[in-house]
């Protein structure tokens, strides 16, 4: 099922990028799609982790909110390196993640490294240790808002 | 009217780029220590990149061209983060220590034993 | 003067001040971040100078830039973490011998 999919998701990609539709050149990117799928089966790398379709339509809306999340984060680290005395206050601290699976938490500790202002120093079981730029972006992490919404993004709650 | 409209958005889009691009090597240069050199960095491949593939996306209308674009941001935004753990985590294993303002609950000396968990 | 033009000067004039903290230092781990900055703003040259030409098919080698990029990344911090670029337990198995 995650190979038929793997298959289709590959030969969209590969329609998007070549442009040249002739048959012959089709039946080449079939193959080499097929070829691929086959052989990714036989490494077992096509398993929930590495192809996650069942994340769905949620994670989209996810990404809909980082992106604010990611603008209004730039702003505050451009204020930052104009202004360094005024609003320059790195601290670096432990916080707590609710997440169960690794790839939920893979998923977290990425969207905290993204933001600007934040960046994933370690992660270990449910301890996650957070560098952060200004009072602002530390409490944006302690707050747990990011954290509660891959949760339920995951499904784990 | 329609193209001189979209040229106007498509120069505040890579003007906003270009501003946020200086500020992230201006950034680089000025922030103090390494972890904070970090987050300047990675400004870089969020928004300055969406600005400016955003302004060109503007300029190629609707084609594979900007199918390649939305690509290309997609994958920035994916590995960047990736490349900036490894980096922060490199740093941190290799002992160097933060500046801190001093209001964090925990210091950087408490935390020190987690270096080992990924050896 | 078109907005590409601009745009390319403004990307340059940020790879040189990204040079100079490459050069500055004072750690390796400043370079490597440095290194990787100038990547980045790279893949974006490259794609403003392919459109400033009429020439869109330089975003397929803006694309292998930016994988490149990567992994150039990642292999450099990893030869930096053990030492060698084979991967951790190979380096136990050594230090048991």
């Amino acid at each position: 099922m995650r190979t038929i999919s793997l298959i289709l998701v590959l030969f969209a990609v590969w329609l998007l990028f070549s442009g040249i539709y002739t048959p012959l050149i089709m039946g080449f990117g079939i193959a080499s799609c097929v070829v691929v799928a086959l052989i990714a089966r036989r490494m077992d790398v096509i398993d929930h982790e590495g192809l996650p379709v069942q994340l769905g339509p949620k994670m989209i809306l996810y990404w809909g909110w980082l992106m604010v999340e990611i603008v209004k984060a730039n702003l505050d680290v451009a204020k930052c390196v104009l202004f360094p005395k005024k609003h320059l206050r790195p601290s670096l601290f432990l916080s707590k993640i609710t997440q169960k699976s690794d790839l939920g938490r893979v998923i977290y500790a990425n969207s905290v490294t993204l933001t600007p202002g934040t960046v994933t120093v370690d992660l270990h079981e449910d301890n996650i240790l957070v560098h952060a730029l200004t009072i602002g972006s530390a409490d944006g992490v302690k707050s747990g808002e990011m954290d509660q919404k891959v949760t339920k993004v995951m499904g784990e709650e | 009217m329609m193209e001189l409209l979209l040229d106007i958005s498509t120069w505040i889009l890579m003007m906003t780029g270009c501003a946020f691009l200086l500020i992230t090597g201006v950034g680089l240069l000025r922030f103090p220590d390494i972890y904070t050199r970090i987050h300047a960095g990675g400004m870089a491949d969020t928004l300055a990149t969406f600005l400016i593939f955003g302004g060109l996306a503007l300029q190629s209308g609707f084609t594979l061209v900007t199918v390649k674009l939305v690509f290309i941001v997609a994958f920035i935004f994916i590995t960047s983060p990736t490349a900036t753990y490894a980096l922060a985590q490199a740093t941190f294993i290799a002992g160097l220590k933060p500046v801190v303002d001093g209001f964090g609950d925990d210091g950087p000396d408490e935390n020190s034993n987690t270096a080992k968990v990924k050896d | 003067m078109s907005f590409f033009t601009v745009t390319a000067i403004a990307i340059l004039v940020s790879v040189a001040l990204a040079l100079t903290r490459a050069i500055l230092g004072p750690t390796s781990y400043d370079r490597i971040l440095a290194v990787n900055a100038i990547g980045t703003k790279t893949v974006l040259l490259i794609a403003v100078v392919g459109f400033m030409n009429g020439r869109p098919d330089f975003l397929d080698l803006a694309i292998v830039y930016a994988l490149m990029n990567f992994i150039g990344t990642l292999a450099v911090l990893k030869y930096f973490k053990f030492g060698s670029l084979r991967g951790g337990l190979s380096r136990f198995h050594g230090e048991e011998k």
